[in-house]
């Protein structure tokens, strides 16, 4: 288990490494003008520009920038915007949002995705469950920009059941319609993986063991199945639970919504290189992190891989 | 051997037996017609006695097993007729929960592959206590002793340390021993083990036969082994009902059976037993394939791949002969295949 967990963490380190070293030289080489970014539409002298650029440390090749950068990052130093705001006050601001968000998407996901499924699973091929594999259908082939846009419409101007918008800082009532939007891109995924698990185990011939011991039906299911048939969900959950947390930034926009993602649209659309970075780098961390956690729940809920 | 004595005649008050099995049918229900994989099955079980059914896969050993612990998913599978008597008492006309009540407690079973019978996310004491904590109402830390208890009586070298274990840490052969401990949690009075040693090595095999063969004598169990393997079966087991396209072919004691077969599908099988003594010579082995149970051949179901195989044989289905001292064969010839006059 030791090992194993020091492998891991040194995968991670490398992970992360690389996936910064990637974002940080795509901004590198997208090129542009960031002085004159700085300065938006005024004119820059010669001798601002000198100055200017030997504050920002430009005159550096460019392997002494990123490590800079990272020493930066990992001091907990994000820099400031363009606007010279501290993109860390930005992203503790932003990031309680995408949380509450995450958690409302995370829960739908797993009360309509995980609940249809074990139900789908059970009774393979009865009514219920062709209706909800037309319905998940459906649901996945809606992109998000069609279908936030459009619940958004229906929920909130046309039946007037939740505020259209949230605001600076949003209750929990007021991010309910857009954490469900967001819950029911998963719902489908979670759905056919949970129906595909338990009736998986179903079969299995531990199944039948159980059965033989005389364990009533309820027992059957939701010990030795139910148990069984939760290592892939709880792995598709912690993933999917990593990547909400990196924001949404199509539901996040369209709902007007302060977390990671609408940050995050609001960067690149002003082209703040410094903000984008920041927040691609904790998103980098958190996703890092969110991995980690599932493959240590893994080892938790599957025995067997607990020694390899 | 100074084992029970090998008798047809039924033992127990009223003279009935432990298990009885009487003209047992099963059919399989699929897309693309009925399978009738039963037709007509009898046997019987005592107190302490071991019944060996013998048969190729499909021949319907497992799935008399199944209908017995009632654990044959229905559908597909229906039972049209026949009756299971446990102790007097027709198991197919209980309800599911008084079935439930017999499963495990009564009749239990074990299976071929204890490696995903067992469930592997679970560690062996909670699966063995897991009927003494559900269903005889033990305390967890009971259980887990008496899982020690069973653990060492199906001799499991350190069964206190190993407690925590999950079904992956054990060889092949212990885990066939968890899985007999589990099955025993609850005292039964049959056991059924379905081809318990086919997924282990062959020294392996010995020890895991032996330990049931102890096991129904000490716990004076009925016990039933399924298998396909009449080497297995001589040491341990009293009689031998050998099964062909879901029926029981013949039915004898050990003994006869190894001496003078009766059906000639029982003297294939025999033939086929790798011996010391036939080093060199080619294998015998029964030419063709068992019949499709959908498409059953007419008269005899073993006709095409019978070496004495008459007219007769392809028109009128073979009732089954007593021979008598219990003896049964389902074959027109079985008189004078004892005699050696068949040709």
């Amino acid at each position: 288990m030791f090992r194993y967990l020091v492998r891991r963490f040194l995968q991670m380190i490398m992970v992360f490494i690389a996936t910064t070293f990637i974002v940080y030289s795509l901004m590198y080489l997208t090129g542009g003008d960031p002085i004159q970014a700085l300065a938006g539409e005024k004119p820059v002298t010669d001798l601002q520009r000198a100055q200017l650029t030997v504050k920002y440390g430009l005159d550096q090749p460019f392997l002494v920038r990123y490590w800079n950068y990272l020493t930066d990052l990992l001091h907990l130093d994000f820099g400031t915007t363009l606007t010279g705001r501290s993109i860390k006050d930005i992203l503790l601001d932003a990031w309680p949002v995408t949380m509450q968000l995450a958690l409302i998407a995370i829960l739908v996901t797993i009360i309509f995705g995980v609940t249809a499924g074990v139900i789908a699973g059970i009774r393979r091929g009865s009514i219920f469950d062709n209706a909800t594999l037309v319905l998940t259908l459906i649901v996945i082939g809606i992109p998000s920009v069609v279908l936030a846009p459009l619940s958004q419409y229906l929920f909130t101007i046309q039946w007037k059941l939740f505020p259209t918008t949230a605001s600076g800082n949003p209750t929990w009532y007021e991010l309910l319609l857009p954490g469900i939007v967001l819950g029911s891109l998963s719902v489908a995924t979670a759905m056919r993986l949970t129906r595909a698990s338990v009736s998986e185990n179903l079969r299995a011939d531990f199944v039948r063991t159980a059965r033989s011991k005389g364990m009533p039906g309820r027992r059957v299911i939701g010990i030795h199945v139910l148990r069984n048939s939760l290592i892939p969900i709880v792995t598709f959950l912690g993933v999917e639970l990593g990547s909400l947390m990196a924001g949404a930034i199509v539901t996040e926009s369209v709902f007007n919504v302060p977390g990671v993602g609408f940050q995050l649209a609001r960067a690149l659309k002003t082209e703040d290189t410094p903000l984008v970075i920041g927040i691609v780098s904790v998103l980098v961390i958190v996703f890092l992190v969110a991995n980690l956690i599932v493959d240590l729940l893994y080892a938790v809920l599957d025995p067997r891989i607990r020694y390899e | 051997m100074t084992d029970i004595h090998v008798s047809s005649s039924p033992t127990g008050s009223g003279g009935r037996h432990l298990l009885e099995v009487k003209d047992l049918y099963v059919e399989f229900h699929t897309r693309d017609g009925v399978a009738r994989v039963i037709n007509g099955v009898s046997y019987h079980l005592d107190p302490g006695e071991t019944l060996a059914v013998l048969g190729e896969s499909g021949s319907g050993k497992s799935v008399t097993a199944q209908a017995i612990m009632g654990i044959l998913d229905m559908p597909p599978a229906k039972i049209p007729g026949g009756q299971i008597l446990y102790k007097g008492e027709n198991l197919l006309a209980m309800s599911e929960e008084k079935r439930r009540q017999v499963r495990g407690k009564e009749i239990s079973m074990i299976f071929q592959d204890a490696l995903s019978a067992l469930n592997p996310v679970f560690p062996v004491g909670w699966q063995i206590s897991e009927s003494l904590r559900t269903r005889a109402g033990m305390s967890r830390k009971d259980g887990l002793k008496r899982a020690v208890e069973l653990m060492d009586l199906v001799k499991i070298p350190a069964a206190k340390a190993r407690i925590k274990d999950y079904p992956h840490q054990f060889s092949g052969g212990m885990r066939q021993r968890v899985m007999i401990a589990m099955s025993l949690a609850m005292d039964p009075k049959v056991l059924i083990a379905d081809e318990p040693t086919t997924a282990l090595d062959v020294t392996v095999q010995a020890q895991i036969m032996d330990l049931l063969g102890d096991l129904r004598r000490d716990l004076n169990m009925g016990l039933i082994l399924i298998t396909h393997d009449l080497g297995v079966v001589a040491d341990v087991a009293d009689r031998i009902a050998v099964m062909y396209a879901g029926r029981i072919v013949e039915h004898a004691d050990v003994r006869s059976v190894y001496k003078h077969p009766a059906h000639p599908y029982t003297e294939g099988l025999l033939d086929s037993i790798p011996r010391l003594d036939s080093k060199g010579t080619e294998l015998a082995t029964i030419k063709g394939l068992p019949p499709n149970l959908m498409r059953p051949p007419t008269g005899c179901a073993f006709h095409p791949r019978c070496k004495y195989a008459k007219a007769v044989c392809t028109t009128e289905t073979p009732r089954s002969l007593d021979l008598g001292h219990g003896r049964t064969s389902a074959c027109h010839f079985a008189k004078e295949m004892l005699d050696g006059t068949l040709r």
